[in-house]
């Protein structure tokens, strides 16, 4: 059984539009697991039901075997971290942390232990009486990861807690994050837009899409396998191509040019249509003199950006642009026509 | 910067309008005439022992504090609560309520003090001293929460839940999180509200009564009949307590909290 079951939760601020349609996860004791999507696709909403913010309109969500539908966020325990850091501005770095002991009316020793600890963990002694405006943005992310976590949280949820913070830190405090976690055992949920930061430190993924959960895998599953075409342009692909199947295993375009994929096919049936997708560093680029075979189709380069370890080019073809990525061994210029090899155990199709 | 000397002279002549009054007035307080004599011909103290030892000017003084005083709580304890619920919250018609708050200043003075007396003296037959509380409370609650409202316009509403996050309830996290961070809203608040209700006249002088009446009012029937410098020396004794206060509001939150 895992500890977090949200049931069909539908959630909707204007009574009409479901912003959540029938929102269904599981997340496993121990797991850091991310929600990843666009702006407006439900993933700070999800988690602000988990927190219990905001009240489903209908859904259950089950924690540790609970009913928490009802259960008020003060009573859940769980730990928060915000995006704005929401550190209180009047209160210096140990009562900050200390405030949810105090609600807990832990005694005074304890919160004085507790919060020393806490403040050690995450690499700020010493900061205890400093108000939160003489710290720097990464510190302030650390009081507001100490504050959730001193109450012995059953649940970690954080929302973009790294956005506000500049690209070096951002790093920084990721692997921070998944030490902290790792280190305590804490089931987690994170909310990012940003797919590399959350592929690096997530057990799992769920790819969010418009208020369903498009794929919840893990990230190399997902990076590997996109299971529909959102999630394959979320996660990097770029070329896509209307297929048609004819035969196990094999594919033809619009224009007859045919396309083995490796591709577990047996749900497909002949004559479906499916979108068959690949990375542009997946493609092969030759010279037009190499023989022709299946997987491969020409084209002229139309345009040819500089990406400094390799080139990119936007190749025209019969069945549209494709953009393709090369190392620098062999340069091509602009009108220059080529022939593309796709690979067929890298054709994903969805 | 280039000095423009028309605008010197035309800065000069503002604050002369404005200072020289003040200034004439201190200057009467001290003149030993039994009438408002301009420049006086000496100096004394005896309309400030005047005021002191007169009872009508020290009672109505304490009326008028207490009705300021508890008029400005009342307010406070109505006005911050709408001023959170307005800035928190998106509601229907949260437009026509926020101008019914702000009407009372809108309305001229006179009116509403009228309209007050015809329906709180005259259909309630509300005791004198309730009306004033009332009319009061009333009329200075949109500078409450005005004030208020706009120490909480910036106000981050996440660090409440996360205060909630980490089990307060609702009415705690007020108190031990929002209210904190507008304190110095709720002084100035404070102020403003006390010395509009303290120097009120269109209201008070329909909702006065026997035996209960406030400064203003007071010092206004005195000079109908008596020309005196009694009331330049009250007039000074306010200017010095109001500037006292100022003061203090100065060091405690800085004045710029009112020209915001």
């Amino acid at each position: 059984m895992s500890l977090i079951n949200l049931k069909d939760i539908v959630v909707s601020y204007d009574g009409s539009t479901n912003i959540l349609k029938n929102l269904n996860i599981d997340i496993e004791k121990g797991q850091l697991v991310s929600l990843l999507g666009p702006s407006g696709c439900g993933k700070t909403t999800t988690l602000r039901v988990i927190a219990g913010f905001i009240e489903a309109k209908s859904g259950q969500f089950v924690f540790d075997e609970d009913d928490y539908t009802h259960i008020p966020v003060h009573k859940r325990n769980f730990g928060l971290v915000f995006q704005s850091y929401a550190l209180f501005p009047h209160l210096t770095v140990f009562d900050n942390v200390a405030f949810g002991l105090k609600m807990k009316k832990t005694n005074k020793k304890d919160i004085k232990e507790d919060v020393e600890k806490i403040l050690k963990l995450v690499d700020l002694d010493g900061f205890g009486s400093r108000y939160p405006k003489e710290l720097s943005g990464g510190q302030r992310q650390r009081v507001a990861l100490a504050r959730a976590l001193v109450i012995k949280p059953k649940l970690l949820l954080l929302d973009e807690p790294l956005s506000n913070l500049d690209a070096k830190l951002r790093l920084k405090m990721r692997v921070e994050i998944r030490r902290l976690q790792q280190k305590l055992g804490i089931t987690t949920v994170f909310v990012t837009h940003d797919q590399e930061e959350c592929f690096s430190i997530s057990d799992k993924v769920a790819v969010m899409n418009a208020g369903i959960i498009e794929q919840y895998d893990t990230p190399e599953k997902i990076y590997s396998n996109p299971a529909s075409e959102f999630v394959a342009r979320f996660v990097g692909f770029e070329n896509f191509l209307d297929l048609s199947k004819t035969s196990d295993n094999l594919y033809v375009a619009k224009s007859g040019i045919n396309f083995a994929s490796d591709y577990d096919s047996e749900n497909i049936s002949v004559n479906d249509k499916k979108v068959g997708t690949i990375r542009p560093d997946d493609i092969q680029i030759h010279d037009c003199e190499t023989t022709k075979e299946n997987n491969t189709i020409d084209g002229t380069i139309e345009v040819r950006t500089y990406l400094g370890k390799e080139y990119q080019y936007s190749v025209n073809t019969e069945i549209g642009n494709i953009l393709v990525t090369a190392g620098n061994d062999k340069k091509f210029s602009k009108g220059n026509r080529v022939r593309l090899y796709m690979p067929s155990n890298k054709l994903i199709l969805v | 910067m280039k000095k423009n000397k028309w605008l010197t002279f035309f800065t000069f002549c503002v604050y002369f309008f404005l200072f020289a009054p003040i200034v004439i007035i201190i200057m009467t307080a001290f003149g030993p005439d039994e009438v408002i004599a301009f420049p006086p011909k000496g100096f004394s103290l005896k309309w400030f022992n005047n005021i002191f030892t007169s009872d009508m000017f020290m009672n109505t003084f304490k009326i008028s504090i207490q009705i300021a005083v508890i008029a400005t709580v009342i307010a406070l304890i109505i006005g911050i609560p709408a001023a959170y619920a307005m800035s928190r919250n998106d509601f229907k018609g949260k437009n026509v309520i926020k101008n019914l708050f702000f009407s009372s200043i809108i309305v001229p003075g006179i009116v509403f003090g009228f309209s007050l007396f015809n329906f709180v003296i005259i259909k309630l037959r509300l005791p004198v001293y309730t009306s004033l509380l009332i009319g009061h409370t009333i009329v200075i609650l949109p500078y409450i929460i005005r004030v208020v409202a706009s120490s909480l316009e910036g106000f981050d509403y996440s660090i409440e839940e996360a205060a909630v996050s980490l089990g307060a309830s609702r009415l705690k996290t007020f108190f031990l999180v929002v209210f904190p961070n507008i304190t110095s809203g709720v002084i100035a608040a404070f102020m403003l509200a006390f010395i509009n209700s303290f120097n009120n006249v269109p209201i008070s002088i329909f909702l006065t009564g026997p035996g209960v009446s406030t400064l203003p009012i007071r010092m206004m029937s005195y000079v109908e009949y008596y020309y005196d410098p009694t009331i330049s020396a009250l007039s000074v004794t306010l200017m010095f307590m109001t500037i006292g206060i100022m003061f203090i509001v100065e060091k405690t939150l800085g004045l710029s909290y009112f020209s915001k």
